[in-house]
This record gives C-alpha cells, sequence and structure tokens, in this order.
C-alpha cells in the first residue's frame, strides 16, 4: 500500500524545544468497518496455522539447542572472546524466545537464566564452568530426551533450580554493581504460559 | 466493530532466526497479509525497507551486523529520503523493563515480548493502524510521542516546554508489554 499511496501532508507545530508532528493515518483505509456479526476470525485462523507447524517445532527446537551447544563446544575451545560470547548469547537467547512457543517452556525457562549470567556476570571467565555447562546439558536433556521430560514437572523443577544458583551467584558477584542487581532483580515483562 | 484488511498492508519482518520468520510469516499470511518481505539482518531489512517502503515493520531485537534498535534508530532519521514515520513492532526475546524504555528511545512504536502469541501480534498491529501517534521530534529525539498519559506534575529534565502537552490517553508501552494481550 505505501507505494501506492503519496506520504500524506504534515502537519508540524513548533515549541520552545520540540515539534509536533502529525499527519493523516496514512493505515486509515485498511481500517474496515463490520457489523458485530462479523464471523471473520482472523486470529483463530493464526492460531490453526500455528498449530499446523507444530509438527516441526521438535526438529527445530533440536536445531536450536544443537546451535547452543555448538557454541558452548567453541568457547571451551578458545575461551570468551567477543564472538564467542555473542553466538553463545544469541543462541540462548533464541531459545528464550522461541521454546515456549515450539512447546518447551522449560528450556526457555533454562535459556533465560543463562542469558542473564552471560549479560550480568562481571567476569564471564570467573562464571564457575559447571553454571554454564549445566544450563545447555538441561536444554538438551529438555529437548532431546525421548521421555519427553519438559511434559513432566522435572524439567520445570530442573529450570528452577538452575535459575535459584543462578541468581544467587549473580546476586553476589554483582553486590557492588546496583544497575546490574536492579536489572537481576526487577520482574520480567514476558507474559506467563 | 473494526477489522484490518491485512490485503492492503505490506510488512517487513526482520528477524535473523528462519524458524521465527517462519512463524511470523504465517501468522501474518494467515490474518490475510500478501505482501510479506523478510530480512534476517538489520542492514539488509534497511535496504529492503527502502526498496519495498513498508506499512509496518516488525523486527527483532537482537540481531548480527546491526541489531533492531540500531534498525529503528536509521529509519527514524528525520531527514532521511525514505519514510521515517512508519510503524516499527519490536518483537524480542528480551523482558527488562529497561529494555522497554531503551527501545522506546529509539523511536519504536511497539514492543511485544516473546513468546509470541497470534492474539497479541494481532492487537500490536490493530493499534498501530487505528491509533498511530503524533510523532516528536527534539534535539535528541525524533519517533512517535512517548507520552501516553497526561501528567502535568512531572517537573523532570526532559519536561517539554512552550505549549499544552498533546499526548493521546492509552496505556503505557511497559503495561502493553506486559499483558500478552
Amino acid at each position: 500500500m505505501a507505494k501506492d499511496n503519496p506520504p500524506a501532508a504534515l502537519q508540524i507545530k513548533a515549541y520552545a524545544d520540540h515539534h509536533v508532528i502529525t499527519q493523516p493515518n496514512p493505515l486509515r483505509k485498511v481500517l474496515l468497518r463490520v457489523p458485530e456479526t462479523d464471523l471473520d476470525d482472523p486470529v483463530g485462523r493464526a492460531e490453526k496455522a500455528l498449530a499446523g507447524l507444530s509438527g516441526e517445532f521438535k526438529n527445530w527446537m533440536a536445531i536450536e539447542a544443537d546451535r547452543l551447544s555448538a557454541a558452548h563446544t567453541t568457547i571451551l575451545k578458545d575461551g570468551f572472546t567477543t564472538a564467542t560470547r555473542e553466538e553463545l548469547f544469541r543462541a540462548a537467547h533464541d531459545i528464550k524466545g522461541d521454546a515456549a512457543t515450539f512447546g518447551y517452556p522449560s528450556a526457555a525457562a533454562a535459556a533465560e537464566s543463562l542469558c542473564r549470567i552471560i549479560e550480568h556476570a562481571p567476569d564471564l571467565d570467573a562464571v564457575p564452568s559447571n553454571l554454564i555447562a549445566h544450563h545447555i546439558n538441561a536444554i538438551q536433556a529438555i529437548v532431546h530426551d525421548n521421555t519427553k521430560l519438559d511434559t513432566v514437572s522435572m524439567a520445570s523443577e530442573l529450570s528452577q533450580k538452575l535459575r535459584g544458583v543462578a541468581d544467587e551467584y549473580l546476586t553476589y558477584a554483582n553486590r557492588d554493581r546496583p544497575d546490574h542487581l536492579e536489572a537481576i532483580l526487577a520482574p520480567s515483562i514476558a507474559p506467563a504460559e | 466493530m473494526f477489522r484490518i484488511d491485512f490485503n492492503k498492508l505490506r510488512f517487513l519482518v526482520c528477524d535473523d532466526n528462519p524458524h521465527m520468520r517462519r512463524i511470523l510469516r504465517t501468522l501474518l499470511h494467515s490474518f490475510g497479509a500478501r505482501e510479506v518481505y523478510e530480512a534476517e539482518d538489520g542492514a539488509t531489512a534497511l535496504e529492503m525497507y527502502s526498496h519495498y517502503v513498508p506499512d509496518i515493520v516488525i523486527t527483532d531485537w537482537a540481531m548480527p551486523i546491526f541489531d533492531g534498535l540500531e534498525l529503528a534508530q536509521m529509519i527514524r532519521q528525520p531527514e532521511s529520503k525514505g519514510n521515517p514515520y512508519a510503524p516499527i513492532i519490536m518483537l524480542t526475546g528480551h523482558s527488562e523493563k529497561r529494555r522497554v524504555t531503551v527501545a522506546r528511545d529509539a523511536g519504536v512504536t511497539e514492543f511485544l515480548a516473546k513468546p509470541i502469541s497470534a492474539k497479541a501480534l494481532y492487537q500490536r498491529i490493530l493499534n498501530v493502524v487505528a491509533n498511530p501517534r503524533p510523532f516528536i521530534k527534539t534535539k535528541i529525539y525524533f519517533g512517535p510521542d512517548r507520552r501516553r498519559n497526561t501528567n502535568n506534575a512531572y517537573i523532570g529534565p526532559e519536561r517539554r516546554v512552550g505549549g499544552e502537552a498533546e499526548v493521546m490517553q492509552q496505556p503505557s508501552l511497559l503495561d502493553k508489554a506486559r499483558s500478552s494481550t
């Protein structure tokens, strides 16, 4: 639509230290008034389409978990550099964001805990290596375990325990860094499951 | 009651994760969108933004080359030849309050924390289509009005001067990010 219509005229009001710029809503034309009896349900349609993709989620999750393990293996070999740290963070961050959608909420929780370690540990080389390894092993176990670990409370307990240990470490390690401490202790804004 | 004619909307989706791009594409096509362009990093997205002139941008935050935050800042250049006013929805795994503030200050229109749901995405799109906010230009900011509530008692250093506050009554970006709908 954007290319089909020239930009609407801007109205600019100037004030002492700012301008307020308004334009007629360029997207108004796509807003349709429909009767309350309208049966179209785009959200329901999208949820069905998402459910149709769910057959691929297990494979996608395995790919994401393997990417995380590969990033960790590189760190064990080469140590933490800007590049290896970023790849580990991005891999964990993707799992944090995607895993609940793929049906693995406990893997998402463990990945979130790992992200917090990478983001807030003052010195990643000083983090007990087992702490990072346990997070990655837990995610692998949740994703790959044939007994579908994530369907039982054990996976949830495992991620909660990891988060508890990680938070304890981060709270102590950041005791003199109030900005990080505040971020560590702040509640998440992610929507609840 | 209002419904969006997605058929007439052009989307640009930017996410380095192919699985998330597939999910977004599936959701948008199911809503009725036909034109969905995809980029896997901020640099490519910026090129596509200039070329395809999308109506709405949906971007991840953490990406290689330059990230979603930088993409938003590049789009929100008031003197640029492209359209600096397009709504930007940031869809991200970041789930901390301070991230919402940083995204808001980069000119992001809506913030959506993962995990994604069809309903939450639809609501964000509906909001940017139905309730566009005026843009504010100051020495250090250009983007949608960051005030969603009138607070005449505010006397902090970022208080605007020289006129009545012109704000729309809406939930704050943080409140909206906290809600799943």
